[in-house]
């Protein structure tokens, strides 16, 4: 086995393969930029070489950076995760002319697969079922326009080289498809080095479903199953799972076969994953190859039982594979949560800064499944805007596919990530959506179901309940504690009183907390009695309860008289106050909240790269204003209304906080 | 004997009818609760005492003789918060519009002689149309008696001040000697002159709100010391903040049970202090990390930001914290923080409040504004507050460190009992770029050269270890055992007596 790995990329990927190469007694090698010198993957590797400044452009992209640190640590072979060189040809050849060993497939297979034209090719020819589109590079946007009427609107624009939502853009219209075309191209020379552009026929209703292929170099090609990540948020994986709930015995097995039947037309050998559209009828077709371990690829180890990271070190060293097809069995049902520093509040944009606080639950197995929590970050660490906002790949495996979601709902709510916006609040709605649960989804989940954004979840009634008996009981507990205060007047000190008025989701309810050694029992004004038990203490960020028997974790922090309750992808005010301080309550003003509508503030901490407008003009609805640039993506920020611009605050080139003004309208 | 207890009940009621059903109306009808529905959200349930009830006043002019409610628009007496001792008096602008007449003035002064005598704070409702104007001089009067018992309470008992309505003209005064004065946004406003006045008299267009609003006070002024959406808001902090303050002067910082425990490790703080010398970090972070239960009390959050001032707890006892913060103006020391700073650090030294200072200080904010303003004065009042001050004092340094500004900040030789430093402090009489502009002014011509000296003066100055040599500091701590090692400071200091000079009073560069 080798003694030496070099693993060339940074992030969870890079803290995963480490954890595995550690367990197989191999020695690890981390690179890092300027602004990973205190990253999480530094820390665990055994040596760790400095490749150059922050942008990826100038470090983890540079194939001679990555060369050198190899040749300086006499590292034997490769890991390169997914993204950055991971399916780059010309490095997997560089390494192989070095006689480096390139933990992956070969580079004749990465370049069949790399060019989705190609790939598309190659796929039809192997017998493989595929979408129709036009498989030639398009010049310019003219051109664009005028293909994408040929095969039809709607349209998907691909960047070439793309992958992971960069580079991708959906159009309906031809106004669409022109800008579509540029934005593409533009990502896709900033993300990739490579502006070429091909467009294809959006399938509309499609899930997602992929097969994960592992091949040797003996001639052993086996399929481990699928998994569906049909909730996506702009082509952008959200969360994934496997087995699908959607494919039968025999779908499977053909989409693994032909999977298996593409792997060995291009001489494939290490994982990869063929993903697949599948329409309402189980009908798939063929999308591309990732000739790469994917970002989703834990949820195929929990059902499998097999470690792929070490099968990918295994199959590079030339060993064969040591188990057969009909080994492999699905065993149960895993989830993985993306949690991405975006702010789902404010259309998921980028958020960056430092973690505060970073307590993810604890991993390994619980009394009903397990929890597996990928990451690249730590307490106190940054989330840098020069990489993906990925935060963290949280797992969940249980019997079944009901258990495993409950799993996840704690495992979420137990969660404590604070100092950035990131997106637990809404995977945990996602968890708790009916249709979800019923596995009925489709890649439009989220812009069918969330039309409008997210504005956080509303918990149903019976658990509104659940939280006004633990809300009532906490706060008995916190306001026992100040009457605890130094200085008081002996006999005449506070009496905390039983009956209490807790307001959330704009419900009252009058509650009694009967309270004894182990615990309180709430009673409702209707009779209703839920019991709370829990060892929360005043002042803990997150507390453990039972409530009625029910297990819940709720994030909380002391706001005046009550508490801010977070849970289930809520965040709600909960008001715990006396019946006169709830009645005098009734009596404030409601005050509508500041005006901001005549300003084109910026969402998202970034770059100004375009102002596309100028002082005076007219602007109409969905007219794009300005560009962001932030996490590599480029965002438009569009008009929302009719109106005359009267100022422009700001130059192209401008770094921008949240909330800064852009401009200013009439 | 029957009718005579019912008398009782029957006057009582109409004394706290108050101005009656219209306008406790129209009272509510601005967002605005009454002067007993306040009292009753402040104080713990049941436990008001009232005092002067049926006291009426004794004016005949204008026709007032025929108009004598009982208890004259002021309600007044003590109870407890939380099981605490409090004098409270809360104006009733439903009677007379609040209006303050002799008889009224007399009720606030007996509740504060008592508040001296008895050793309790004192919290105002001010909510008062101004002097009662049918009284003449007699009202002005009854304003200068409350302004000599504010002055004679200052440092006696903590006087908190809460503005619920409106405070003109002369009623400021009281308030603005209080240690504490809190508005609600919307509906409460303070000044001198009024809008009216200010028009005839300077032709200036303001509103009420724009003249003395809770948004005025907490920004630009520094009069009030924070603003709550409402009423009932405002009152149960009020009650929160309560619960930091001693009773009176002679009595320590109270404490009550914690649960967060005092060696508690935050990692997380050894990369709080980025890589970059130049890029700001929020000390908010580092005050919440050390407070107990990230319970933390602020004090002026909306003024001079580039000073944090506040309470939180230690170990369940209440500490006062000063800190630089870098996220504003660099953390530089200005007019306006020192102003901030020192009036909060003589609050916690007159009432035994141990103080936590934080220490990330590029030097003062250089500026023909700030000269022009007396910086030089404004500047010296923190630093005299600092030297008076004979509580405890336990001093962070967490990165910068500079010139005159690291003397200013409860250092070593203003009798600092714990002056820590993290590995990443520099202290120095400036950063290294400008101390190096004026050593070597013959080589600024070669860049290559100053660069050299540059790193040259970094590291001979950029770090703890010249000061703790020289017992500046009395240790470099790890930023991740910050909690503790403060903890342990303050427990140490339980039993600190320190005195100044006798003298009849300073005389700090007001």
């Amino acid at each position: 086995m080798f003694k030496k790995i070099l693993i060339a990329n940074r992030g969870e990927i890079a803290c995963r393969v480490i954890k595995t190469a550690r367990k197989m007694g191999i020695a690890t090698v981390a690179v890092y930029s300027d602004a990973d010198r205190g990253a999480l993957h530094v820390k665990l590797a055994d040596e760790a070489v400095h490749i150059g400044p922050s942008p990826a452009a100038q470090s983890y992209l540079v194939i001679d950076r990555i060369m050198e640190a190899v040749r300086a640590t006499g590292a034997e072979a490769v890991h390169p995760g997914y993204g950055f060189l991971s399916e780059n040809r010309a490095f997997a050849a560089a390494l192989e002319a070095a006689g480096v060993v390139f933990i992956g497939p070969p580079s004749k297979a990465i370049e069949a697969m790399g060019d989705k034209i190609t790939s598309k090719k190659i796929a039809m020819a192997a017998g493989v079922s595929t979408v129709p589109g036009y498989m030639g590079l398009i010049a310019d946007a003219d051109e664009a326009v005028r293909i994408a009427g040929e095969v039809g609107y709607p349209v998907m624009i691909k960047a070439s080289a793309g992958g992971g939502g960069k580079g991708m853009r959906i159009a309906w219209t031809e106004a669409e498809a022109r800008e579509g075309f540029q934005s593409s191209k533009n990502e896709a020379a900033a993300s990739f080095g490579d502006d070429r552009i091909f467009i294809e026929k959006f399938v509309t209703q499609p899930r997602h479903i992929e097969i994960q292929v592992l091949a040797d170099s003996h001639g052993n090609c086996l399929y481990l199953h699928e998994r569906e990540c049909s909730i996506q948020r702009r082509n952008q994986k959200v969360i994934e799972e496997a087995p699908s709930p959607f494919l039968d015995e025999a779908t499977r097995k053909a989409m693994g076969e032909q999977a298996c039947a593409l792997a060995r037309a291009v001489g494939y050998t290490s994982a990869g994953t063929v993903e697949f559209i599948v329409d309402g009828n189980r009908n798939f077709y063929f999308l591309e190859m990732n000739t790469r371990l994917q970002v989703e690829h834990p949820v195929t180890e929990l059902i499998t039982g097999i470690d792929l990271v070490e099968q990918m070190i295994r199959v590079a060293h030339a060993e064969p594979l040591s188990f057969r097809q009909e080994d492999l069995k699905i065993n149960g049902w895993a989830i993985e949560s993306r949690l991405y520093a975006e702010d789902p509040y404010r259309n998921f944009l980028p958020s960056i800064g430092r973690l505060t606080r970073y307590r993810p639950p604890a991993e390994g197995p619980t009394a009903t499944g397990i929890v597996r929590n990928d990451t690249g970050v730590f307490e106190g660490g940054e989330i840098s805007m020069f990489y993906d906002p990925m935060i963290a790949k949280l797992c969940t495996w249980a019997p079944t596919r009901a258990a495993a979601i409950d799993e996840m709902r704690l495992a979420l709510d137990t969660f404590e990530v604070e100092g950035i916006g990131h997106n637990l609040p809404f995977v945990g709605a996602v968890m708790d959506h009916p249709r979800f649960q019923a596995g009925t989804i489709t890649t439009a989940f989220i812009a069918e179901e969330y039309p409008d954004g997210f504005q956080g979840a509303v918990l149903p009634g019976p658990l509104v309940l659940r939280v006004a008996a633990a809300a009532a009981a906490m706060n008995r507990v916190a306001e026992i504690r100040r009457t605890r205060i130094s200085g008081t007047m002996d006999n005449h000190r506070r009496r905390v009183g039983d009956d209490w008025v807790v307001t959330l989701q704009a419900e009252t309810f009058r509650v009694t907390v009967e309270a004894d050694a182990e615990g309180s029992d709430v009673v409702f004004a209707d009779g209703t009695r839920l019991r709370v038990a829990s060892d929360w203490e005043p002042g803990r960020p997150l507390a453990r309860l039972i409530v009625g028997g029910e297990a819940l974790a709720i994030k909380t922090s002391k706001i005046p008289m009550g508490f801010r309750m977070r849970l289930r992808g809520a965040d709600l005010k909960v008001l715990v106050q006396s019946e006169r301080q709830h009645q005098l309550s009734g009596l404030m003003l409601q005050k509508a909240p500041p005006d901001t509508s005549k300003f084109l503030l910026c969402p998202m901490p970034g770059l100004v790269v375009k102002i596309a407008v100028s002082d005076g003009e007219e602007v109409q609805e969905g007219q794009p204003l300005a560009t962001v640039e932030a996490m590599k993506m480029e965002n438009i920020l569009k008009a929302e209304r009719r109106g005359v611009v009267k100022a422009v605050r700001v130059e192209a080139g401008a770094s921008l906080k949240v909330d800064d003004v852009i401009l200013e309208f009439e | 004997m029957a009718d005579i207890l019912q008398e009782l009940e029957t006057r009582r009621a109409a004394a706290r009818a108050g101005g009656g059903e219209r306008r406790v109306a129209a009272q509510h009808a601005k967002g605005k609760l009454t002067a007993r529905e306040r009292v009753e959200l402040l104080l713990d349930d049941g436990s008001f005492e009232e005092f002067d009830l049926f006291v009426a006043h004794r004016a005949v002019d204008f026709g007032m003789a025929a108009d004598r409610p009982a208890g004259d628009g002021v309600v007044t007496g003590w109870g407890t918060i939380n099981g605490r001792m409090v004098y409270v008096f809360s104006q009733d602008f439903t009677v007379f519009g609040g209006s303050l007449s002799e008889t009224h003035a007399q009720k606030i002064c007996k509740i504060m002689d008592m508040a001296i005598q008895n050793g309790a704070p004192v919290i105002g409702i001010n909510d008062s149309g101004g002097a009662r104007i049918q009284e003449g001089v007699a009202s002005l009067a009854g304003y200068a008696e409350v302004f000599q018992r504010n002055v004679l309470a200052s440092g006696v008992v903590p006087q908190i001040s809460l503005i619920m309505g409106p405070c003109a003209g002369g009623a400021v005064y009281s308030p603005a000697m209080t240690d504490f004065i809190f508005m609600v946004k919307d509906s409460s406003c303070m000044f001198v002159t009024g809008p009216d006045v200010v028009k005839t008299v300077t032709n200036e267009q303001v509103t009420a709100e724009e003249l003395g609003g809770a948004s005025t006070h907490t920004r630009r002024s520094s009069v009030a010391d924070g603003a709550y959406e409402n009423d009932v808001e405002a009152l149960a902090e009020t009650r929160r903040l309560f619960d930091f303050l001693p009773l009176h002067n002679r009595q320590k910082a109270p404490v009550r049970p914690f649960f967060d425990a005092p060696d508690r490790v935050e990692m997380s703080l050894d990369t709080l202090i980025p890589a970059n010398p130049n890029q700001p970090y929020d000390m908010k972070e580092l005050i919440l990390k050390i407070a107990d239960e990230s319970d933390f009390f602020e004090i002026q959050k909306d003024f001079a930001g580039n000073i944090v001032t506040g309470f939180l707890r230690i170990e369940g006892q209440t500490v006062g914290v000063v800190a630089n913060q870098p996220m504003v103006l660099a953390g530089c020391l200005d007019i306006d923080s020192s102003r901030k700073a020192a009036r909060f650090v003589r609050f916690c030294d007159a009432f035994e409040v141990p103080i936590l200072t934080l220490v990330d200080v590029p030097g003062f904010l250089p500026g023909v504004a700030q000269e022009y303003g007396g910086v030089i004065k404004h500047g010296a009042k923190l630093l005299f507050a600092y030297g008076e001050a004979t509580v405890p004092k336990v001093t962070v340094i967490t990165r910068k460190a500079y010139g005159g500004a690291y003397d200013v900040m409860s250092s070593k030789h203003l009798r600092g009992d714990f002056n820590y430093a993290w590995p990443t402090a520099e202290i120095a009489v400036m950063g290294a770029k400008g101390a190096v502009e004026i050593l070597y002014r013959s080589e600024l011509g070669d860049g290559q050269k100053i660069a050299a000296r540059v790193k040259d003066y970094e590291a001979r100055f950029a770090n703890p270890f010249v000061a703790a040599e020289r017992g500046f500091i009395d240790e470099v701590i790890m930023p991740h055992s910050t909690r503790r090692r403060v903890a342990r400071a303050f427990a140490s200091l339980r039993g600190k007596r320190q005195e100044n000079p006798w003298k009849k009073h300073d005389n700090i560069p007001l």
